[in-house]
């Protein structure tokens, strides 16, 4: 007997109430890492054996600044989703579970925040 | 604890699956698992980028310090780490994009894949790496 309504259907979103956001945001995510990780490696790669003069006259060039905020948008986003896939795989009790997911949370934001906060002090800073 | 049923006292004693340690190790399981390893160290190592833009936004003393520490040896072992860990994650992702299109699913493909990430991720963190030393003067 057929006990699904087509709503579920309709909803396509599963037992989690989500649907594949998860797993997209990942690929999204995912892609522009790619391309901005590949900036990075080069940003940092040409500021090696720099002095702070230089950096910071580098990372407060506009495009390498916006590229650096976007990497780190980016990054901590797919970082904070694949530790959340590691936890869900191998806690399994309930309250570590929630714990750690929400230390995964605030460890992501505070790495964001940080950084993107330093970024904007080097660009618009005394 | 759920209630056991009439007659059921104790769980039954069922064979567990096998673990990993069972199986022999084949390249594509191998860089699978450097997939997730690679993807905690990078989590981790977020920390490295976070606190170079801070010592970066305080000021030339700071700034000096941290570059001292990151320029020492074992500062440029956990970089050089670093920059093998992000590049071999990054083509881990490349090729699973390539499997999420459908593409490279014959068992000699996925072989391949697998042995080129792992070379390609060595050859491109020694060619950063020579870059690096060209750039400042040596290492």
């Amino acid at each position: 007997m057929q006990m699904r309504t087509p709503l579920k259907t309709a909803r396509n979103l599963g037992s989690a109430k989500e649907g594949a956001d998860h797993f997209w945001k990942q690929r999204v995510t995912g892609v522009a890492n790619a391309m901005l990780g590949l900036f990075f490696v080069w940003l940092v790669a040409s500021l090696a054996g720099a002095d702070h003069a230089t950096v910071k006259k580098s990372i407060s060039n506009p495009i390498h600044a916006i590229a650096l905020l976007a990497l780190i948008v980016s990054g901590t986003i797919h970082m904070r989703l694949g530790m959340q896939t590691i936890i869900e795989d191998y806690v399994r009790s309930d309250g570590a579970k929630i714990v750690l997911l929400m230390l995964n949370t605030f460890f992501a934001m505070t790495v964001a925040l940080i950084s993107i906060f330093a970024i904007l002090k080097l660009s618009f800073g005394a | 604890m759920a209630e056991l049923s009439p007659g059921r006292r104790r769980r039954p004693q069922r064979p567990l699956s096998p673990h990993i340690q069972i199986y022999t190790p084949l390249i594509n399981m191998v860089v699978s698992i450097l997939h997730r390893i690679t993807g905690a160290a990078l989590y981790l190592g977020t920390l490295l980028l976070a606190w170079w833009l801070i010592a970066a936004a305080t000021g030339p003393d700071y700034f000096n310090y941290v570059s001292g520490i990151f320029g020492s040896l074992p500062g440029r072992l956990v970089l050089a780490g670093y920059t093998w860990a992000l590049l071999h994650h990054m083509l881990g992702g490349l090729r699973h994009f390539l499997w999420d299109l459908g593409f490279g699913y014959d068992l000699k493909t996925i072989d391949q894949l697998s042995w080129g990430s792992i070379l390609l991720s060595l050859v491109s963190t020694a060619v950063v790496w020579a870059c690096v030393s060209l750039k400042a003067g040596g290492v």
